[in-house]
């Protein structure tokens, strides 16, 4: 009892988001409304960020908010809501989904924490820590510097799944117009 | 307990808490006055006396309005999601209240040797955080819109949501010209760049152009309140909401613009920033001693940026009661077809006048060399039966 009281106070935020992070987890997965899923999914996204902040990454942590619960989130909630599922699916009671499902998490549960057992840890020195580890400046340089090839072959797959998009969503001559 | 209490006094918390309990009150006296004005406004407009009954010109009726919105029946529809009809407009409310933690409102007080920022929060990625905020306010409306469980109320919430999107590239374009002119996204930063008359709208007024559009849409007003349009839809988003929930919507939609307005004047036009204020801080300084001088020039600054924002208020209320709203796909057209491809092409020429080295010329002979451009390509276009016009 008298370890917990003495933690720093940053343990104790690092809990109550952690707790809250696997809230709107189980709540995603467990709710029987997809609204509500995808609000829980929000609920996880803010509470990541949140860690993202803990860990002294500001951009990162707003831009998963602007990414993911800004966009991404508002467009899985405006196709929910445009398709409006209201029957149960039945894939639940399709065992060998279940079980393919149940073995797949387990596996990569496992790889998981093999690996996050066997990742070396370092020690942070608290004098020479640069501060501005993980600010835009920094990311910034390093994103355009050390890793600028995998940088730019990322964008031009985005912009090729942006064309493929566009052709796709695209009208022929004579389709309906709605 | 003492160390606690000499930690209180000796960090900028309470001075910090003092700040952000004096925003949000302004916010909210602001935005409970914007519906008088608004009022006003429109009367003006339309040639009417607009509320003059409840005390000296209709100064009381935000107060009687909402003594109104509290005592009306609360009404939750039975087939509604009740908890999340009752979420809708907190989230509305919270996510607009927000945004105006990181404007820098003023410069600085000096306050026992301490300088202390006139903002809630100086953080370094100031813009980011109110584009994130600015993204999150459509939650409010389509959680609520959803959950009123009525075919009016989801329409309303689904146009929010597609609006929303859509305008928020536009915008989001427009804002990264400006930082690669600043080079920063603190918005304090941004403010402090604009010093001495240079402001970004000189370098910027496309960007100034595309960023109002998208801040009238993203705050859902008229011309782009299809959300809520009236005629089409009974009420929109707020079809099922009675009370003071409905108040809430509403209320919230002024503070937007008021925080819209706040961003737009830090953004374009200098913040606190206002001609000759140097010379108004020097002879202050000199007339008062440095620290009363500089806090005196600060209020000084404070009241040139509150202008800034009532004249950008104002502004909102001019166009609602001037520009008749647009159709549907006049909206999309707009925001797809005309403002994004103007965003994209107001990047280029900022990035090649910031390469050139002549920032302002620069600017100036893209623009009219892009307006050229465009015209010529326009008058050219293939002539085809019932186009709907982009832009």
């Amino acid at each position: 009892m008298q370890n917990i009281l003495n933690l720093p106070p940053i343990w104790y935020t690092f809990a109550i988001l952690s707790v809250l992070t696997l809230f709107g987890a189980l709540g995603t997965i467990m709710s029987k409304n997809p609204v509500h899923s995808v609000i829980y999914l929000i609920v996880t996204f803010f509470s990541i960020s949140a860690h993202y902040i803990l860990l002294n990454a500001q951009f990162l942590a707003a831009v998963n908010i602007i990414v993911y619960a800004g966009a991404i989130m508002v467009l899985f909630l405006f196709v929910i809501m445009f398709l409006n599922m209201k029957q149960e699916d039945d894939e639940m009671k399709n065992n060998k989904l279940v079980t393919t499902a149940i073995v797949t998490a387990l596996v990569l549960g496992g790889i998981l924490i093999v690996f996050l057992r066997r990742a070396g840890k370092e020690k942070i020195e608290a004098t020479n820590f640069n501060s501005q580890t993980g600010m835009v400046e920094i990311l910034g340089k390093s994103l355009y510097g050390e890793y600028l090839l995998p940088f730019e072959l990322i964008s031009i797959l985005f912009l090729v799944a942006m064309a493929g998009a566009v052709m796709l969503a695209k009208r022929e001559t004579g389709e309906r117009h709605f | 307990m003492s160390s606690f209490v000499q930690w209180l006094t000796e960090s900028m918390f309470l001075w910090k808490a003092l700040i952000i309990i004096v925003i949000f009150a302004i916010t909210l006296g602001i935005a409970a006055y914007s519906t008088w004005a608004e009022r006003k406004v429109a009367a003006y407009i339309q040639d009417r006396r607009g509320p003059n009954r409840a005390g000296w010109g209709g100064l009381l009726q935000p107060l009687a309005d909402a003594g109104k919105m509290f005592f009306k029946e609360d009404f939750i529809p039975a087939q509604a999601d009740k908890w999340l009809f009752i979420l809708g407009p907190c989230l509305s409310m919270f996510t607009a209240l927000m945004s105006s933690a990181v404007v820098p409102f003023g410069n600085s007080f000096i306050i026992g040797g301490k300088e202390v920022f006139v903002q809630a929060i100086e953080i370094n990625i100031g813009i980011l955080y109110v584009f994130g905020v600015v993204s999150l306010g459509v939650y409010g409306v389509m959680i609520g819109g959803w959950a009123s469980n009525n075919k009016f109320s989801l329409l309303g919430a689904i146009r929010a949501a597609s609006q929303n999107i859509s305008y928020e590239l536009a915008m989001g374009m427009s804002i990264i010209a400006i930082l690669m002119m600043s080079g920063t996204l603190s918005l304090r930063e941004i403010v402090a760049q604009q010093h001495g008359g240079n402001w970004n709208i000189f370098y910027q007024p496309l960007g100034f152009l595309i960023f109002t559009v998208c801040a009238f849409a993203e705050c859902n007003r008229t011309p782009f309140d299809l959300p809520e349009c009236e005629t089409e839809l009974v009420g929109g988003y707020h079809t099922e909401y009675s009370s003071m929930k409905l108040g809430f919507y509403l209320f919230a939609e002024y503070i937007n613009m008021f925080a819209s307005s706040a961003v737009t004047a830090c953004l374009f036009f200098g913040g606190y920033n206002y001609p000759g204020m140097d010379f108004v801080e020097s002879q202050l300084i000199s007339a008062l001693g440095a620290n009363v001088g500089h806090n005196v020039a600060t209020l000084v600054g404070i009241g040139s940026m509150f202008t800034k924002i009532l004249f950008g208020i104002f502004f909102f209320m001019w166009v609602r009661w001037t520009v008749p709203r647009f159709r549907y796909d006049q909206l999309m057209n707009l925001g797809w077809k005309g403002l994004i491809p103007l965003a994209v092409g107001n990047l280029v020429i900022t990035a090649g006048a910031i390469l050139s080295g002549y920032k302002l010329v620069g600017i100036w002979v893209g623009l009219v060399l892009m307006v050229v451009l465009i015209s010529v390509g326009w008058s050219m276009r293939p002539k085809k039966k019932n186009a709907i016009m982009g832009a």
